[in-house]
């Protein structure tokens, strides 16, 4: 019950909290609740999957411009819409085309997306309309961006919060720890990670089409800001971006720091932050949650590429072969796995592991997938790595 | 035409050249650098300086910058990356604490850059006439910068093909598992590697300063082209690196005159796609 209560009260309390303040007072809370939308938005995605992603301008300057070419044409409420679908339209290109692969094409790929939207943004804008620079009249007031952004940001840490306990963001954290394993237990991967990516790509962009009327003068070199992608994943990351309240808690005190350093040293406040960035990932145990497989088949070079894609073929001949067999092992027996080629011992055994994620102490089961105890019955359906209870659970 | 194609050829050669660089971090080293850009732009900017201040020639220049951004690679690993490294047993958590840490450092270089040079556009003109090559006028400066990227990249390959340092260099990025049982120190060769690679970012981005025109903020721009190039050629496979930047200088130029100079990221990009869908392992197959 407080675990609902409290969040309540809180979000009643921020709502009122205009009433109280200045002006200046009122355009920190818009920026304090904007980072904080847009780092549990990252985290929803990039938090679970542990996919670096580091387009989040791309999407929330792709919304910022569509309110500011489309706000004189549409009512308000469909702008927003029509925001939404645009973000939604974008993450299924860069989904589609990198999510199949391994997690550093999607790295680089949103690397270089922010960059690519305003150059495209700007050669239209210069070839085709002329024009270069919009202004957005819209009579939304300064506390309407204020509680819409507040609404924002509840609807996504409540909706990391159901994803959590879904179907869904169990399969995306069997993803972050090991790929592998998540094919083999029947998480349809592309999918997942792509509603995941989609989801999350439509609340940065409706994050930057609700921001967008503070700015009256919009320009793709203004909304499309590096910076704005860097500080999302420094305050989702000190938060600790798996934890559902943690990128809300990193968000807040850093977008504080970091309006002071702005205001202070303006000139060389990038370099602190880029300072403080790798200390923290260098200093920071909480930064190293993002270990993955993802990355390994590029590391390892173009050949284990093609081992894991017939991997995954060996996949469903492994799950026939050793279809009838059913063992049981005692924790602490160590058991030996005799298998007739040196591919399909690893595969099998990677098969074991994902079926058998099971721990009474769930914690651990999710961190690392570990052979530990109980019988494992293959079938082709849903094998779920069990949560807290204390069987692996079959679907159909 | 011809024109194209000899001017997509010049800068070809440079983005050769920033490729391998990576390719060779990225072999080597097992760092993925998104600071590489900021790297090359620095070098760039300090040929301009040089050139301006002082008025150093550029090709006594570039014999000054490598070593120093060989240097400057050097102690980049050994303060920055060697504690990832050695913090990361698994070399699949270094890739993603390197992303994460050379992203930082990618905002610092720009930050110092901006502060040091100012965001305006820079550009020298040294040597800016032009010559007739094959019945066409090119720039002089650019035939040198090309020049000089054929003699950085022979070299590089040569070095990689016939050298005892190249054999090592070249067993660490196969296996750098199995290097340390013949007795070779992985920690100091990767440390080589990256230094070595960020040289040739170093060299690079001092050929782009002699013909062409750039700012601050230009480095994302940079790192985006040679990691598509060195994912076209494939991940560690420094002829199809060398081929693809060719390619990639190529269609860029060719877009800029028949398009717009302004697609010429998109083109970049067009092309990323196209290898993503069609061939993601690269279009020269698999291992250096």
């Amino acid at each position: 019950m407080i675990r609902w209560l409290l969040p309540l009260l809180a979000f009643c309390a921020l709502a009122a909290l205009p009433a109280l303040v200045s002006d200046y007072g009122l355009g920190l809370l818009i920026g304090a609740a904007t980072y904080v939308t847009l780092a549990s938005a990252w985290a929803l995605f990039s938090g679970h999957t542990r996919y670096i992603s580091l387009a989040t301008v791309a999407f929330y300057g792709t919304g910022a411009y569509t309110v500011a070419v489309l706000n004189e044409a549409l009512p308000y409420p469909l702008v927003l819409v029509a925001a939404a679908l645009i973000g939604a339209a974008l993450a299924l290109v860069v989904g589609l085309s990198t999510l199949r692969l391994a997690g550093v094409y999607f790295v680089i790929f949103t690397f270089g997306l922010a960059e690519l939207i305003r150059q495209l943004i700007t050669w239209y804008e210069v070839n085709v309309t002329g024009t270069l620079g919009r202004y957005i009249f819209l009579d939304v007031t300064a506390r309407g961006i204020y509680w819409q952004m507040l609404a924002l940001g509840a609807l996504t840490i409540g909706l990391t919060a159901w994803v959590q306990r879904a179907r869904l963001g169990l399969a995306l954290r069997v993803i972050g720890d090991d790929e592998t394993v998540a094919a083999h237990s029947g998480v349809d991967l592309a999918r997942t990670k792509l509603l995941a990516f989609t989801l999350s790509a439509v609340i940065l962009t409706l994050a930057g089409a609700i921001v967008s009327p503070r700015w009256v003068y919009v320009e793709p070199s203004i909304v499309f800001n590096p910076t704005v992608s860097f500080l999302t994943v420094i305050m989702a990351l000190l938060g600790g971006a798996s934890r559902l309240w943690g990128p809300a808690l990193g968000a807040v005190p850093l977008f504080l720091v970091f309006e002071w350093l702005a205001s202070s040293f303006p000139d060389t406040y990038p370099i602190f932050l880029g300072l403080v960035f790798i200390a923290t990932v260098s200093r920071c145990r909480k930064a190293c949650w993002l270990a993955s497989s993802v990355f390994d088949p590029v590391m390892a070079g173009g050949d284990s590429e093609s081992s894991r894609s017939g991997g995954a073929t060996m996949v469903f001949g492994g799950l026939r072969a050793v279809d009838e067999v059913t063992f049981a092992l005692e924790p602490g027996e160590i058991a030996g796995l005799i298998g007739p080629t040196a591919r399909a011992r690893p595969h099998r055994l990677n098969l074991i592991s994902g079926a058998l994620v099971l721990d009474r102490r769930s914690d651990r089961a999710r961190r690392r997938p570990a052979l530990l105890a109980g019988a494992w019955t293959a079938s082709p359906g849903w094998v779920w790595p069990a949560r807290s209870s204390s069987s692996a659970r079959c679907r159909p | 035409m011809l024109t194209t194609l000899i001017l997509g050829l010049v800068l070809g050669g440079t983005y050769a050249l920033l490729a391998l660089g990576l390719t060779l971090q990225y072999g080597i080293a097992r760092i993925m650098n998104l600071a590489y850009g900021e790297l090359t732009l620095a070098a760039a900017f300090v040929l301009v300086a040089l050139f301006n201040g002082l008025g150093v020639s550029p090709l006594l220049a570039i014999v000054a910058i490598a070593p120093t951004g060989y240097a400057v690679g050097w102690m980049l690993y050994a303060v920055m990356l060697r504690p990832l490294v050695q913090r990361s047993a698994a070399r699949d958590r270094l890739a993603v604490d390197s992303i994460l840490a050379t992203f930082g450092l990618l905002f610092v270089i720009q930050g110092l850059l901006l502060v040091t040079f100012g965001a305006n556009f820079t550009s020298i003109s040294y040597l800016d006439r032009g010559v007739r090559l094959l019945g066409v006028p090119v720039a002089l400066n650019r035939l040198i910068a090309f020049g000089i990227c054929v003699v950085a990249v022979g070299a590089l390959i040569s070095l990689l093909s016939w050298t005892r340092w190249g054999l090592v260099l070249r067993a660490v990025a196969l296996s750098p598992a199995a290097a340390p049982l013949v007795g070779i120190d992985v920690n100091r060769v990767a440390r080589q590697g990256f230094a070595l690679g960020t040289a040739l970012a170093a060299v690079g981005g001092a050929t782009i300063a002699m013909y062409q025109t750039f700012s601050a903020t230009d480095g994302v721009v940079f790192t985006m082209k040679a990691l598509v190039i060195v994912i076209m050629g494939g991940v560690g496979n420094v002829m199809g690196a060398l081929i693809a930047g060719l390619a990639l200088g190529l269609v860029e130029t060719f877009v800029a005159t028949a398009i717009d100079p302004g697609l010429t990221l998109a083109a970049t990009f067009a092309i990323f796609l196209v290898v993503l869908l069609w061939r993601p392992q690269g279009l020269f197959g698999s291992r250096m």
